[in-house]
């Protein structure tokens, strides 16, 4: 009955202590992999046969492919198709483990804040990382838009700033926010059902109104795990085009 | 004892307080999606090229609602 409960990560296998870490094998851990495994399964098994026209997995494959080349292409440009790989990974990821999470008694992976925050750093560090070894200081004009009054400069570069520092903890928290706050209110839904339903017949035809709102609502929620991924792949793209042409 | 209850109490206040922020990012989440569809249905051959512009203005509008609702979230589970 509990709303949160769903979120509990649980030990499934404990590995040993390594100094101060205890190494646990978690649900969470478990449905990483089985995401990745799916991702893996989905993109190599149906392509390994190359086939020149594609069957019904191999065409999901290269609708996957085209998507997330044509939001790279068009946000970043086609510079951008060198990030492909990075921005096809963790489009895959969040949107695999979105749907997956779904079903109902899994594990959501991305609901947790520790992993979307893992996912935003990682992105975050390569623009800085690569930006400065592909510019050098010449990446700091991302804080300097051209055109600008001399006057108004400073308030701006510091606004600048601001946003650039806030991007991690936006980018992460969208995800996981919005992951939480829709698992949260389909078990808010499916509670009024048992509730409802104990209280006896006149319960239970009471009782059909929540559960035509939860199979609306995970009609909306799979929109949101669909839509959250595209977001997050497309943040990502328009953060690394910094590192492309900085100062624009 | 009554210091800490009212600790409690002025938490949970805080937090409702800071979801009304949230009604803000709505306002601004409905105005992009309104206005794109308005600019779709006059000129839908246009509209799919802004699709992406579409999604950045969203997920932007909607980062100031998530910093809200991380208030919120902070002061229930971290303070």
């Amino acid at each position: 009955m509990d709303p949160i409960h769903q979120f509990q990560i649980t030990p499934l296998y404990r590995i040993g202590k390594i100094g101060p870490v205890d190494l646990v094998f978690t649900n969470s851990a478990l449905f990483m992999l089985i995401t990745v495994a799916i991702i893996a399964i989905v993109l190599l098994v149906p392509t390994a046969g190359r086939a020149l026209v594609p069957g019904r997995l191999q065409s999901i494959a290269e609708m996957a492919y085209e998507f997330v080349a044509n939001t790279i292409r068009t946000t970043a440009g086609p510079e951008g198709m060198m990030y492909f790989p990075l921005v096809f990974s963790l489009f895959m990821f969040i949107l695999v483990a979105n749907v997956m999470g779904l079903i109902p008694g899994a594990f959501t992976v991305t609901s947790q804040i520790i992993i979307t925050v893992a996912l935003a750093l990682l992105v975050f560090v390569i623009v800085v990382v690569v930006g400065i070894a592909r510019n050098g200081l010449s990446f700091f004009k991302i804080f300097v838009p051209s055109g600008v009054p001399v006057y108004i400069l400073p308030l701006v570069v510091a606004l600048e700033v601001f946003s650039f520092l806030i991007r991690p903890v936006s980018h992460s928290v969208r995800l996981f926010a919005n992951m939480l706050a829709g698992h949260i209110t389909l078990k808010v839904f499916g509670g009024f059902v048992i509730m409802l339903g104990a209280a006896g017949i006149v319960g239970w035809v009471g009782a059909a109104l929540p559960v035509i709102m939860i199979v609306a609502l995970t009609a909306l929620e799979l929109l949101v795990a669909f839509l959250q991924a595209y977001v997050f792949a497309i943040l990502t793209c328009i953060y690394l085009k910094d590192t492309l042409h900085p100062g624009h | 004892m009554e210091t800490i209850a009212a600790a409690t109490l002025a938490k949970y206040i805080g937090a409702g307080i800071a979801c009304i922020g949230m009604g803000g990012a709505g306002i601004g989440v409905g105005t992009i999606f309104g206005n794109y569809l308005a600019a779709a249905l006059r000129n839908p051959s246009a509209a799919q090229g802004q699709f992406g512009n579409l999604i950045f203005g969203f997920a932007v509008t909607e980062a100031l609602g998530i910093f809200s609702l991380l208030i919120a979230l902070m002061l229930l589970f971290v303070v």
